[in-house]
């Protein structure tokens, strides 16, 4: 199994350590629950170098990135700045979402660590028709510092440059890049570097106050903030209009080509399941699967789990249309009642 | 890992029994076995009267990760059960063996008590 630089440093700190995608990774450092909270309340530390880092080098980089990528990186072009999108194939389903980042010009993508043999291949087999050269970079790693008192610790590490960028822009301090997003729906930041520079900085975070957060928190953290899971909420036989990404393609541009966009403009959105929050009234927790009914159809379950923060059960779902603002799951042999809300959980709090 | 009480008995699902000095049967799950499913979050117990038959479902746990079934190492009536569960079901996290039991039976049989494992018997499930 694959290990990050920052293994033993897991281990030092309790981790539980599970198989993700082939990385052993820390799934909780005792409570994902505590975890959690110490994410929306104060700042906690996650390792999460199994995710992809690829680097695109050559003089079309733009011009390629615009092809193959949902969203638009000219807006990001010599910007120092981070764009969320999807890689889509030519019938406009999803093969994997993913970051963009333009630092200092030069362009790098942060993808699921699951997809990256398949990302590869397809990278690779549009990168010649670019002359663009397409590198996975695997003496790098990833640390997310994410919370309310995440911009304390980046400063304190790398000064105020850093801890005061917006989101979704980026800088480079001495080596390392810091970019302000994150998957929890907190104010955060993401720290890609070499890993010779990993330990260092996450033990300078865990003294200014992060906690370790393992993968599992991780996953209510996204959830509450209603952010799809690739594999879970989306996956190639789905198109963006079905995961509440439609905000990913950019048509602004009429003359721009990309892959997906004419399956994409042939698509009524208005045929399409749409992508939900759901949550449970009654006790019980919702699961990936459990099926869905309302008065005007049906839908499916994709991600659901207790949400520490609302102590609820909460979940994503893909239904049938509906005007109507609840509908029933039916868990086991009971159906229980069941309240239709934007994915935006956190927005209720 | 806490030890394990000596007068307990167990399923290899990790459930634990123990034989009350009224000749009643409460059940619980082992300390190993919410240590696996993590922060328990939601307990479905049984209803009061139930008839149960040994190493059929009895009761749901769940954790934030997954739902499991809880299985009964004995037969008989369901005559209690731990509604302060259903309020604070993290309560199995941090007493699985006392404040964290799930359910009473009055046995049919008790002498299925003897077909259960051991403590030192069920450490040996665990470690493999």
């Amino acid at each position: 199994m694959k290990k990050t630089f920052l293994y033993e440093d897991h281990l030092s700190h309790g981790a539980k350590m599970v198989d993700f995608s082939g990385w052993s990774m820390p799934i909780n450092y005792g409570s994902q629950i505590d975890e959690h909270h110490q994410v929306r309340n104060d700042v906690g530390i996650f390792d999460v170098s199994h995710m992809s880092i690829f680097k695109i080098s050559g003089q079309n980089a733009e011009g390629y990135l615009r092809y193959i990528f949902s969203n638009d990186v000219k807006k990001i072009s010599s910007k120092n700045k981070a764009l969320y999108g999807l890689l889509l194939n030519e019938n406009a389903g999803i093969i994997d979402d993913l970051i963009v980042y333009c630092l200092e010009g030069d362009f790098m993508i942060v993808s699921n660590c699951a997809t990256k043999e398949k990302n590869e291949a397809w990278y690779q087999r549009h990168a010649s028709e670019f002359d663009v050269s397409v590198e996975y970079i695997d003496n790098e790693g990833i640390l997310a510092v994410q919370g309310p008192n995440s911009i304390k610790v980046i400063e304190k590490i790398f000064g105020g440059e850093a801890s005061s960028l917006n989101t979704n822009e980026c800088v480079k301090v001495d080596g390392v890049m810091i970019a302000k997003t994150g998957y929890t729906g907190e104010e955060g930041f993401e720290v890609i570097c070499e890993n010779k520079y990993l330990r260092k900085i996450w033990n300078s975070a865990i003294e200014s106050g992060a906690k370790p957060i393992g993968l599992a928190a991780r996953d209510t953290l996204r959830l509450e903030a209603g952010f799809c899971l690739y594999g879970s909420d989306m996956d190639e036989s789905v198109n963006p209009h079905a995961c509440g990404l439609t905000w990913t393609v950019d048509l602004n541009d009429e003359d721009r080509e990309f892959i997906g966009k004419q399956a994409f403009l042939n698509i009524n959105e208005r045929d399409e399941q749409k992508m939900i929050g759901i949550l449970l009234k009654d006790k019980g927790i919702l699961r990936p699967g459990y099926e869905i009914t309302h008065i005007d159809g049906k839908g499916t379950v994709l991600s659901g789990t207790f949400s520490p923060t609302l102590k609820k059960s909460i979940g994503l779902a893909r239904v049938d249309r509906t005007v109507e603002q609840s509908g029933r799951v039916k868990i086991r042999n009971k159906e229980l009642e069941i309240e239709f809300v934007s994915p935006r959980f956190l927005k209720k709090i | 890992m806490s030890e394990i009480p000596g007068d307990l008995k167990f399923l290899s699902s990790h459930e634990w029994a123990r034989l009350e000095d009224d000749g009643t049967v409460t059940v619980g799950i082992s300390d190993h076995a919410q240590d696996l499913l993590g922060d328990i979050v939601f307990i479905e117990l049984p209803e009061v009267g139930k008839e149960v038959e040994a190493e059929g479902d009895a009761a749901i746990v769940e954790s934030v990760k997954a739902a499991s079934d809880v299985y009964t190492p004995i037969s008989g009536e369901i005559i209690e059960v731990n509604s302060a569960l259903e309020e604070q079901p993290e309560t199995v996290n941090g007493s699985p063996y006392d404040d964290g039991w799930f359910f009473k039976v009055k046995p049919i049989n008790v002498d299925e008590m003897s077909d259960l494992l051991s403590p030192e018997e069920y450490s040996e499930v665990c470690e493999d």
